[in-house]
């Protein structure tokens, strides 16, 4: 996609354009013709083509392998409803270039937030002290790779005017208190973000990305007696303003209000070991902290995964193919390019119940001497890049849904998650639920909230002994934290059954 | 920049917001500077350096509310972007409750010396650093057959910020903060169990540098083969090094945002018990080189010191000057400084030597707390306690409960405060807590 020459300032609110506050984009040494995207994304960011090089250059030159360039700029607005009105909003801008020096495994990292030619370079001396004798680079020819796109933008939300956000919002709000008199409080967040990437290494790679974000959430709040219950509601996907639709609007406070209400008649499960059936969609969490995790390859090139010495190994039954797919489009999982500047794709990690794939970014990618796969990922500019999952789920099984439930004599139906977290050494992990029921004699009985189920990854990923055909995604808004780094993901599976889970 | 070309700007600012229609305005300028250093194996894995600076800014426009942040430092941008900004507010609906705090709260100037700046901190060269790092390693490294892998991480960081208030606030702070972490990861039939030992400071000359990996090494090797026991109700000691993760569904509970948004156990619990009489805590905002030291908080308002549970009754909320409008309450500050545990007599070594069988909890996994109701349950992992003895570790278990009733459950505080921490709190000894097993 090409870029229209962006203000770097812009705040969701008003959508006249003002006068432009950078000076424009002034010359580069052509040798050879860039595309007009590639040159709409330098002049984003005010650099040159000789700029690049000379900031390259200089992160080689204390004898180097390899260094990139990522150049972000992020713009974000947080509107908020509180008692029944959109009195609040936030906005964000951040932009900087990261700069990384790469020496066999080694990482020297340092960024600079100023664009300037001498800031960038400062911040690149600093980050080729990972290397330690003299080096020759020689700057290469630039080579350009156009991403797909996984994510359509029809209105973007730098075009979008907060008024235009606003009576959606008030929507989801009136909905839910005419729906229900026990409703005592509603807020509702619309959270939007437009990242512009550039990249380039010392390979003459030069890319680029536009990644919108958008993120809707309403929790519903309810009295009845003196008790009180609340629900979240949420969805996630990079598109564009055309995302809010009263349907949409609609779907979600209805879900939020019957949620909510459940809850009052939910009781805890008992506390112990039992059958755990995860309904398709959202319970993807499993995926995610059981195995996902410890799949990432920077654990396993280290050691400390439990899964580090199972590649080619059985580990799951037979019907069990599980994928870390960066290319389903809108999802908030998706993208282009990751950010080392290699292309997205689906990565096959468990192949009808063999291990197939590690999640790698370049560093690991090399160590494996495997063809990178996409998943170097980092939560912006100040940060470096590590193996992270993008939207993670499992193929469909052999088995009906109901067959699935009505196979459990005593067990427990997980539905709604709020977090989960793993272990990556011991292979421990958790996710908490929210919501689900009893089963009890292959039928769903008394509703559940609010407890932890944990297990351990690999025995789990083995006691997956049913799957259903209803594989499903969840457009929940899930960020996952690693080292310190936020990053958005999606998860989804269908209907399965685990043998054994402790439940409580 | 330095502070006063940060209150320059941030004065300039100020006055062009006004100029442009903002009732009141807050702006904050801020800027960090850190280092990260991660060796693996006896090599440097990564060399981090990071220099972030930025401004937010919050507007009071028309009894309308809007808050922004940049990074993008140039003065004529500012301009633009705080146009911008007050322009976006104009949309919202009014909210009377918002207004910047009442001056009389502010913090007035003349407090203490805290000593929470480090001024040679920024003078460390990197190989000091990195030998520091070097050394914490080799005290695990190849120290035992069954190790995979060791990393030790050295860390700083020096942070300085300035706010100005329209309606006169004006206050600069500054803190710096070094460590080193130790990780440790083995090689076992049943798992690779790992866990890490972090020693933290104020300042670099007062870092413990040594028995980092020693002790890393000593926590992953006890590890080893864990067992997962029965459901039942357990006597449980938490290990002070995270005994805070239990306090935090008590901390959100307290804010003004959650009682005002009916997601809190405790609204209306003021002057009740809410814990059992060994419970005493105090918001300490004051205590020389200690991590959450401060003079004013985030919004300007003047530190002050307070009780906030006094055996096992709860004294005083979290209230900011937004939500104390809305509930008609006080403000008192909407965040802690640091929190003071009143200490028992008896050491972790004492606690477990004294229980006759029970668990000792070192570490949590996930898990969460429905602040409306209290119910809660976490992960967890430790070690079996028989007869004043650890037998064997336990892991893959939940701790679960009800948080208006678990702290009833408190028998002792122990004697063994962390005071590299904001939150001071020993180990802790309950009676009677559910844990899921098998």
């Amino acid at each position: 996609m090409q870029l229209k020459r962006r203000d770097f300032i812009r705040i969701s609110g008003i959508t006249a354009a003002g006068s432009l506050i950078i000076p424009p984009f002034l010359n580069s040494c052509k040798t050879v013709r860039l595309s007009a995207d590639a040159e709409s994304y330098l002049n984003h960011f005010e650099v040159t083509r000789g700029t690049l090089q000379k900031v390259i250059s200089a992160a080689m030159e204390k004898g180097a392998d390899y260094a990139d360039l990522f150049f972000e700029h992020t713009l974000s607005n947080t509107s908020a409803l509180e008692d029944r009105k959109v009195n609040s909003a936030y906005s964000n801008i951040i932009s900087g270039v990261g700069i990384r020096v790469l020496k066999g495994d080694q990482t020297g990292y340092a960024y600079s937030e100023d664009l300037s030619l001498e800031a960038m370079l400062k911040a690149a001396k600093t980050a080729a002290n990972i290397a330690d004798s003299p080096g020759k680079y020689s700057p290469v020819n630039i080579s350009e790779y156009q991403p797909p796109s996984y994510y359509s933008v029809k209105t973007s939300w730098e075009d979008t005017s907060i008024k235009d956000k606003i009576p959606f919002m008030q929507r989801m709000n009136d909905n839910m208190f005419d729906a229900d008199k026990r409703v005592s409080k509603v807020n509702v967040y619309l959270m939007d973000s437009t990242s512009y990437i550039l990249f380039y290494n010392s390979e003459g790679l030069l890319s680029w990305d536009y990644r919108p974000m958008i993120t809707l959430a309403g929790i519903c709040i309810m009295e009845e007696n003196g008790r009180i219950e609340n629900f979240m509601v949420n969805r996630s996907y990079r598109t564009g303003f055309e995302f809010l639709t009263n349907e949409l609007i609609d779907e979600l406070s209805k879900e939020a209000v019957a949620k909510t209400s459940i809850l009052f008649t939910a009781g805890k499960p008992e506390s112990g070991e039992m059958e755990v059936v995860m309904s398709a969609g959202e319970s993807g969490i499993l995926l995610h902290e059981a195995i996902g995790h410890a799949f990432e390859a920077d654990f396993n090139r280290k050691n400390t995964s439990i899964f580090a010495d199972r590649m080619g190994k059985k580990i799951a039954e037979d019907f069990v193919t599980i994928v870390d797919d960066g290319t389903l489009p809108g999802k908030r999982g998706a993208i282009n390019i990751d950010d080392e500047g290699n292309p997205s794709e689906r990565t096959v990690i468990v192949n009808n119940g063999v291990l197939s794939s590690y999640l790698h970014d370049r560093i690991s990618a090399k160590y494996y001497k495997v063809n990178p796969t996409g998943n170097g990922r980092r939560q912006d500019f100040r940060n470096i890049p590590i193996p992270r999952m993008r939207c993670t789920y499992m193929e469909n099984g052999p088995h009906k849904r109901d067959e699935i439930i009505s196979s459990v004599k005593n067990g427990v139906y997980v539905d709604s998650f709020s977090n989960g977290e793993v272990n990556i050494g011991q292979g421990d992990f958790t996710f908490f639920v929210k919501f689900g029921y009893i089963i009890e004699n292959g039928r769903l009985t008394k509703p559940i909230k609010d407890f932890n189920i944990i297990g351990n990854g690999p025995q789990a990923l083995a006691d997956i002994v049913m799957a259903g055909d209803d594989k499903t995604i969840s457009d929940g808004s899930w960020t996952c934290g690693k080292d310190g780094q936020g990053a958005p993901n999606s998860m989804g599976l269908p209907t399965v059954k685990i043998r054994k889970l402790t439940v409580g | 920049m330095n502070t006063n070309e940060k209150y320059k700007l941030a004065d300039l600012v100020v006055a062009h917001a006004l100029k442009n229609g903002a009732k009141e305005v807050f702006v904050e300028i801020y800027d960090n500077r850190s280092n990260n250093i991660e060796i693996r194996d006896q090599k440097i894995d990564s060399l981090k350096e990071s220099n972030r600076s930025g401004l937010s800014i919050s507007l009071y426009v028309d009894n309308r509310y809007s808050s922004h942040s940049t990074n993008r430092m140039k003065e004529a941008e500012l301009y633009k972007f705080v146009e911008e900004a007050i322009n976006a507010t104009r949309y919202l609906a009014e909210d009377e409750f918002r207004s910047l705090p009442d001056p009389e709260l502010y913090y007035q100037g003349g407090g203490q010396d805290l000593k929470i700046f480090d001024s040679g901190m920024d003078s460390v060269d990197a190989k000091t650093k990195i030998d520091l790092a070097t050394n914490a390693l080799n005290e695990a490294y190849q120290k035992d057959d069954r190790i995979l892998s060791v990393s030790s991480y050295y860390f700083d960081s020096i942070s300085n910020s300035v706010m100005v208030a329209s309606n006169g606030f004006k206050g600069e702070s500054g803190n710096t903060n070094t460590g080193i972490y130790v990780t440790v990861s083995m090689k076992t039939e049943t798992g690779r169990p790992n866990d890490y030992w972090v020693e933290s400071s104020l300042f670099f000359d007062k870092l413990k540098t040594s028995g980092i990996g020693t002790k890393a090494l000593e926590r992953t090797s006890r590890k080893i083969n864990p067992k997962k026991i029965a459901s039942g109700k357990y006597s449980v000691i938490v290990e002070n090094r995270v005994a805070a993760n239990l306090l935090s569904p008590l901390y959100d509970s307290m804010t003004g945002s959650s009682i005002y948004q009916k997601q809190s156990f405790l609204i209306g619990k003021q002057g009740l018990p809410v814990a059992s009489e060994v419970f005493t805590a105090i918001d300490d905002p004051h205590i020389p080189s200690a991590p959450g030291s401060r003079l004013f908080d985030n919004e300007g308002l003047k530190a002050v010191k307070r009780p906030i549970i006094e055996k096992g009754v709860l004294k005083d909320y979290y209230i900011d000057t937004y939500y104390g409008k809305k509930l008609g309450m006080k403000p008192t500050s909407g965040s802690s400084s640091n929190v003071v545990f009143e200490t028992g007599t008896r050491n972790l070594d004492e606690l477990i030597a004294f229980m006759k069988n029970g668990v000792l909890i070192t570490g949590f996994i996930g898990g969460n707390c429905n602040g409306s109701t209290g119910d809660f349950s976490y992960g967890i992992e430790g070690f079996y306690i028989e007869n004043g003895q650890i037998v064997y570790p336990v892991n893959e278990m939940n701790i679960t409960g009800n948080m208006t009733q678990f702290w009833f459950n408190l028998k002792e505080m122990g004697s063994d405060i962390r005071e590299d921490d904001s939150i001071r709190i020993p180990s802790l000894r309950f009676e009677g807590v559910q844990l899921s097993g098998i």
